[in-house]
């Protein structure tokens, strides 16, 4: 196991910021972490990275222990933390020449681990850290966490901030690197992400809801799900709240995930309640469940 | 090792990108040197008087000449009565008057005495006293001339001489405390920010998470800023051998260790307040507060300590710069040797020690 946890707690004053967490993150497993602001997913990456003690509980990491074995887990991670943090008035070369230093390595030494990356960021090599746009600083981040061909990389949030050309090639980027043998543990609050991992955990409130693979996930969903359009969306919400019939409705993007709480519901009930509220172009379709409505069902 | 070179690499880069600080760090000791040197001086020079005469005979004519002569004094009016003199001293130039009394010559003749009255203005306690004293002494030297064929059956003459600094500089008192003062702060306000501008940037989280040790970072940040303080060292005191002529009598090899035994002081001050603070500007704040004034005030830079309540002079033997200055006014001005500052020495020492013992303990190895 490259990553363990057992029974992890850790509060900040009366806040339990992680409640008995416990999962195991395999050899070689691209591992998402998903939850909301807040969640814990922050204090977690910290424990595990040998930053904070946990109140309880144990964790390894690569084999060791967090809390005695806090000098080997140094020496054999990468972490990227959820802010930029390089140095932004160093150039892009002397930020990953600095890391490669400190790691006791040098950047020809490991270079074939991050060229990919590298060579997109290449061409602005001599600019200040502090000038990148977002999707570079990301990358730049990723190659200065990479440099010592760690064994375990932890990302924070990489993609939070960054536009959704560079998330989809940053995520392509983390799937070869899975490839050449490297545990990625990685957070992000955005529910579509989770579908690339290989395993997630469901994180709310410092507690972990479900861990199993994406599809597993989805499959398991209780009940019918079904995506309820009609012409006035805002009065559309209203009164599907207000149905006798109704378990939960979220806002799907141009729809409304509806599922029932009766067992033997018709989808025709329905469009016949929302034609008695004057609605019209309605459509009622059933639809497989995706990773969100799995949590909003789980963190009700 | 070779980590720790590349650490001291990138503190480097921070300094010399960093435009403004440079310039601070090098346009503050020359100002503030030019600024005491020049400015502010305890001296009196040329200082404007008023002179009331009442009898104007040949006496008075030549004291007043006298004192006009001295480089001290410039006579800037003569006042007609007493009811002007009032006036004389509102309009804020005149320090002092001298009134002669009536009949000046003659009394000295017949009654073997005559007297003059100083009246000084003392909304500057220090001027006036220098003042009267000067004035007095001017009196008091035309009296031994006039006196000198009569025999006075005893005579005690104080004959003075001050030595270290005969002709009363004040920039010579001044430039052990500037240096004092702008090693304090550019050694220990700068280590402390640039530790805790990691702190607020977040890269200290992923220095944290690097096999470097506690130690290497916090040598990493002091070797530069130990270099950059011997550079401010050396531009004060040339700037006060070759603009102010002060001399160095001792040896500058001592004057060089003794600096740098008091910059790693200071250094390792700012790392203790470093590992306190959260934040640049508390770090800021600490070093201005905690260490900018009481080096100023409790030295002895300004205000002498022996004249200060005892609470305040025994507070004073535990600001470094005390110790540091009496050190550095006994090479430059006494020319002592290591014989003589020892005891202040060893004080620095165990000080810095203290000091680096624990902010190693206070260093934390994780976020909390």
């Amino acid at each position: 196991m490259s990553i363990s946890l057992d029974n992890i707690s850790k509060s900040y004053g009366k806040i339990k910021a992680l409640n008995a967490i416990s999962f195991e993150v395999a050899d070689g497993e691209l591992f998402g972490l998903i939850g909301p602001d807040g969640a814990g997913k922050t204090t977690l990456f910290r424990i595990l990275t040998t930053l904070l003690l946990p109140d309880q509980g144990q964790a390894t990491v690569a084999g060791y222990d967090v809390i005695k074995d806090y000098k080997n887990i140094r020496n054999q991670v990468g972490y990227m933390p959820g802010k930029f943090s390089l140095y932004q008035d160093l150039t892009v070369a002397e930020n990953l020449n600095f890391f490669a230093t400190i790691f006791g390595t040098t950047i020809a030494e490991n270079y074939d681990l991050i060229k990919e990356i590298y060579i997109q960021i290449e061409p602005f090599k001599e600019r200040r850290a502090g000038k990148l746009s977002g999707g570079m600083k990301q990358k730049l981040a990723l190659c200065c966490a990479l440099i010592h061909k760690p064994q375990v990389l932890f990302l924070d949030e990489p993609t939070t901030g960054v536009d959704p050309v560079s998330r989809k090639e940053f995520w392509d980027m983390l799937k070869r690197l899975q490839q050449k043998g490297i545990t990625i543990l990685v957070s992000t609050p955005y529910m579509d992400e989770a579908s690339l991992c290989d395993r997630i955990a469901l994180i709310t409130n410092g507690k972990i809801l479900e861990v199993d693979t994406p599809k597993a996930i989805m499959a398991a969903y209780p009940t019918k799900i079904y995506k309820v359009s009609a012409s006035q969306t805002y009065q559309l919400i209203q009164d599907l709240k207000t149905y006798p019939e109704t378990h939960s409705v979220y806002p799907f993007g141009q729809y409304m995930h509806f599922t029932s709480n009766k067992t033997n519901f018709k989808p025709q009930d329905l469009i016949r309640y929302l034609e008695e509220k004057k609605h019209t172009d309605i459509e009622v379709i059933e639809t497989v469940a995706s990773i969100e409505d799995t949590f909003m069902e789980l963190s009700k | 090792m070779k980590r720790f070179i590349g650490f001291i690499k990138k503190e480097y880069y921070h300094i010399v990108r960093d435009k403004r600080t440079l310039f601070i760090l090098f346009g503050m000791p020359i100002v503030q040197v030019m600024l005491f040197g020049f400015a502010i001086t305890n001296e009196i020079n040329k200082v404007e008087i008023a002179i009331l005469d009442h009898s104007k005979d040949v006496t008075t004519i030549e004291l007043s000449n006298k004192i006009a002569s001295s480089k001290y004094f410039e006579i800037k009016e003569f006042v007609a009565n007493e009811e002007s003199i009032e006036a004389a001293f509102k309009k804020g130039r005149i320090k002092a008057v001298l009134i002669f009394e009536k009949d000046f010559s003659k009394k000295m003749m017949t009654e073997k005495k005559a007297t003059v009255q100083v009246i000084s203005d003392a909304t500057d306690p220090n001027t006036a006293n220098t003042i009267s004293s000067y004035i007095g002494s001017i009196l008091l030297l035309y009296q031994q001339e006039i006196n000198k064929d009569v025999l006075i059956s005893y005579q005690i003459v104080p004959t003075t001489r001050l030595v270290y600094n005969p002709e009363l500089k004040s920039v010579f008192m001044f430039v052990p405390g500037v240096m004092t003062v702008i090693l304090m702060l550019v050694s220990a306000m700068m280590t402390s920010i640039s530790i805790t501008r990691e702190k607020e940037l977040g890269t200290m989280e992923v220095l944290l998470v690097s096999p470097l040790k506690p130690f290497q970072v916090v040598l990493g940040k002091v070797v530069p800023y130990i270099f950059l303080s011997v550079i401010n060292a050396v531009i004060i005191i040339l700037l006060s051998i070759f603009v102010f002529k002060m001399p160095v009598q001792g040896s500058f090899f001592l004057l060089g260790i003794e600096s740098i035994l008091f910059i790693v002081n200071a250094l390792s001050l700012g790392i203790l307040i470093s590992t306190i603070s959260a934040s640049q500007q508390t770090a800021m704040m600490l070093s201005l507060m905690g260490l900018m004034l009481p080096v100023i005030l409790l030295s002895g830079f300004i205000f002498p300590l022996s004249s200060m309540p005892v609470i305040l002079q025994l507070i004073s033997n535990i600001i470094p710069a005390k110790w540091f200055i009496i050190i550095i006014k006994g090479i430059m001005l006494k020319g002592v040797g290591l014989g003589y500052i020892w005891k202040e020495t060893l004080i620095l020492v165990a000080m810095t020690l203290f000091f680096i013992v624990v902010s190693i303990k206070k260093y934390k190895i994780r976020l909390e």
